[in-house]
């Protein structure tokens, strides 16, 4: 049983469940006060020992339900005889020659899978699959490609070498034979596929996931197909997870050094002034002030959309977001983030500016007219676009003097550096204007500029 | 392993809670009874008002053991939970014994011997008799054992936090001019927290994690029923449905079960036959407490009377 629970914990580590051994241990004394006989009290036990959230209580409550579906090995299950009864009355008694003879008189000389099959015992058989699967240890499956393999090691084990040898001896000497146990040889192979297709879904599913998300985050943001729209959120929304964890520590940190007189003094008072507790000076860090002015015309669109989604979950961290967006000319948008599930209100984005040609220089003569007073020194503006201005404009004065009142300015640039520069791109002009510049086109870019932006607050 | 009956002893867990008006789900009662066996604090996690300090409060009355609370807050250190040096008294004593350590240290003829007298005494002045033990200690020191309430962990700060694992996993505390502390009888330890911000891996690796969420309509009405027991059957179960009804909408604040108690308070109060429509909307705020809320529920409410009486009929 031991090594039952031991599956069972990987198979939680593939559910996404994070555990430590210690917590693998505190299972076990737990499951060692209540026992196995209830099954429901089982369930409860682990989901409070292991799982440390919500989501990780839900993914290990379906882990529990999918494990424990199946048979165990090393123990064929006792019950259920009156299933197989029916299917063929005579053949209860499972290998015993004696009563399989009544039915088939050539099953004598067969191997031990083949008298198996031809007695249509299906309990013994899914024993013998569990047992086979754990010989061939099926908990280390990872990825979808190994289930051919895996396939194969689990008919090795069953003894399919035997069988084969069985088909070709019957098929000279008792072909009706031989076909019942053709078919049922199918019958094995898709049960144990099955079989095999559940351990990947119980073990490998974090592996798969891992995978995919790697591929995902290097994918560029602004070519990934719409079926692909939903996972990128579910990934943007990680990673504001992630650097919500990193950054939203108390930003009050002690400098040593500096007495707090007047604090001291009062904290004192009790023993005449007599300074036995000390009380030092406190530095108070601003959380990020963020202006964002992100185009939203054809080009850049779907990167100014993730990045739009992950500024705003970032409430913890983040104080204060202003968003913009514009392509021809300038809105503001906070509010409709702020109101709407991201994709109706990017929707709206783009029903009201979206997918026009962008012209940077009157949107810059935009912002300046009616919302530069949102700048202040505290500030961190970020400017996501192409900048290309289709050779209008580019009013790179307006930028300079948003430079000048804000804390930073930073242009992300979802195209490669190579192209900056090349065609109508204004970039080498804006650039002198920026603290930093930098290219933003995959998940992972954008994770590293908005976490180094955050991070220049700590 | 087959001599071990736990669906047995849960139960009892189960009924000695509702002895003290506390109705348990098979959940809590689980983690109540693990707590106990694998001596492992409970870290109760769930929307406020679903009874998690109330849990602590029932342990400790049906295990007859005294209830220890600590309140978090922002700014919580050691010396308020943990324990604290009494400055004054050691100040007082140090004035009053001035001239009595003249005596001691009288006969030594140089500066050295002195010290060395003085040694002698050992640390005096921080001595157990000088340490104002705070609500942790506390706890450590009780020798019938207790519970100890840690409500509303989230509202306090991260470093808290790392001082309360020796606490959590060893049950034993250290001051570093006395020694290690350790507990007499480990307490009961119940940790709560509103999910206000995520609490670090450590602490949560060391407790066994409860959630508690809106009970099932069943388990509410017999909640309900054992908090206030005037009411009549038909309105208990019209009241739960329709509150179970409101929780499907998207509001600020959903009603939890110290709104329904409330609720059903006032219903008694206010002589209620059954759930009527005016009645319900001039009652509204004790169930909700946003004007948000109010707002967007008035315009369901008959609809949400219709479903609830007809709930009553078939169920």
């Amino acid at each position: 049983m031991r090594e039952n629970l031991h599956r069972f914990f990987r198979a939680a580590r593939g559910a996404g469940v994070r555990l430590s051994p210690a917590e693998s241990i505190d299972a076990m004394r737990a499951v060692s006060k209540v026992g196995f006989t209830d099954r429901t009290i089982l369930r409860d036990t682990f989901l409070l020992t292991l799982a440390k959230t919500q989501d990780e209580k839900k993914a290990l409550g379906d882990c529990f339900d999918l494990f424990f579906d199946q048979p165990e090995p090393q123990s064929p299950p006792e019950d259920g005889k009156p299933n197989e009864q029916d299917a063929d009355g005579s053949n209860a008694a499972s290998d015993s020659p004696s009563e399989t003879s009544d039915g088939d008189e050539q099953a004598e000389g067969l191997g031990e899978l083949a008298q198996m099959l031809l007695a249509q015992d299906r309990n013994q058989i899914s024993a013998a699959i569990a047992n086979a699967a754990s010989a061939a240890s099926l908990s280390d499956i990872r990825y979808f490609t190994q289930r051919g393999i895996f396939s194969g090691r689990i008919l090795d084990q069953m003894g399919i070498q035997r069988l084969r040898d069985d088909l070709d001896h019957l098929a000279a000497t008792n072909p009706a034979l031989a076909e019942r146990l053709t078919n049922a040889l199918d019958g094995l192979r898709g049960t144990v596929r099955d079989t095999v297709s559940q351990a990947l879904m119980l073990y490998g599913r974090e592996e798969a996931e891992n995978l995919r998300n790697e591929i995902l985050r290097n994918a560029p943001l602004s070519r990934i197909e719409p079926r692909q729209v939903e996972q990128m959120r579910h990934l943007i929304r990680q990673i504001a997870r992630r650097l919500r964890e990193r950054y939203s520590k108390p930003r009050k940190r002690q400098r040593r050094g500096h007495l707090d007189v007047r604090r001291t003094i009062r904290r004192n008072a009790a023993w005449g002034g007599v300074p036995f507790l000390t009380a030092w000076k406190r530095r108070h860090r601003d959380k990020p002030k963020i202006v964002a002015l992100c185009d939203v015309s054809g080009s850049v669109a779907r990167v100014s959309d993730f990045f739009l989604l992950l500024i705003h979950s970032l409430h913890e961290v983040v104080d204060d977001v202003r968003s913009f967006a514009f392509s021809g000319h300038l809105i503001e948008v906070s509010d409709i983030l702020e109101s709407k599930p991201p994709e109706e209100a990017m929707a709206e984005i783009m029903s009201k500016v979206g997918f026009g040609s962008s012209d940077y220089g009157s949107s810059l003569a935009d912002f300046e007219d009616e919302w530069m007073s949102a700048i202040t020194p505290q500030t961190t503006v970020i400017v996501l676009g192409d900048a290309r201005s289709n050779n209008l404009d580019p009013r790179a004065d307006i930028l300079r003097r948003i430079a000048e009142r804000s804390k930073r300015l930073v242009w992300l640039n979802p195209e490669g550096r190579m192209a900056w520069g090349w065609g109508d791109s204004e970039m080498p002009r804006y650039s002198t204007f920026c603290t930093v510049v930098r290219q933003c086109a995959t998940a992972k870019q954008l994770e590293r500029a908005v976490s180094d932006i955050v991070a220049s607050y700590q | 392993m087959a001599d071990i009956r736990p669906s047995a002893s849960i139960e009892a867990v189960e009924s000695g809670l509702a002895a003290q008006g506390y109705i348990a789900s098979r959940q809590i009662a689980t983690a109540v009874y693990l707590a106990q066996q694998i001596e492992k604090p409970i870290l109760v996690e769930g929307p406020a008002g679903v009874g998690k300090t109330e849990l602590a409060k029932a342990i400790a009355a049906w295990r007859g053991m005294k209830m220890i609370r600590l309140q978090c807050y922002e700014g919580l250190d050691e010396a308020k939970a943990l324990y604290e040096w009494k400055y004054a008294k050691q100040l007082l004593y140090t004035q009053i014994l001035k001239d009595k350590l003249g005596e001691v240290l009288g006969g030594a003829p140089t500066l050295e011997a002195a010290l060395n007298q003085l040694h002698d005494f050992g640390d005096v002045f921080f001595s157990k008799e000088f340490v104002e033990p705070r609500p942790l200690l506390q706890a450590l020191e009780q020798p019938a054992g207790c519970v100890l309430l840690i409500d509303e962990i989230d509202k306090s700060d991260a470093e808290f936090e790392s001082l309360l694992l020796e606490i959590l996993s060893d049950f034993q505390v250290t001051i570093p001019e006395l020694g290690t502390v350790i507990a007499v009888a480990p307490p009961t330890v119940i940790l709560t927290s509103n999910s206000e911000r995520d609490l670090g891996d450590a602490l949560k690796r060391r407790c066994l994690h409860l959630h508690i969420g809106f009970p099932e309509q069943k388990l509410e009405e017999r909640i309900v029923e054992s908090r206030v027991p005037g009411i009549s059957q038909t309105l208990r179960r019209q009241m739960v449905s329709f509150i179970h009804e409101v929780r499907t909408l998207d509001l600020k604040k959903l009603p939890s079960v110290s709104e329904t108690i409330d609720w059903a308070r006032v219903l008694v109060l206010l002589q209620a036959p059954e759930l009527g429509h005016e009645m319900v909307k001039d009652t509204l705020n004790v169930l909700l407490k946003y004007e948000a809320d109010i707002e967007a529920t008035m315009p369901q409410v008959s609809t949400f009377i219709a479903k609830a009486s007809r709930q009553n009929v078939f169920g």
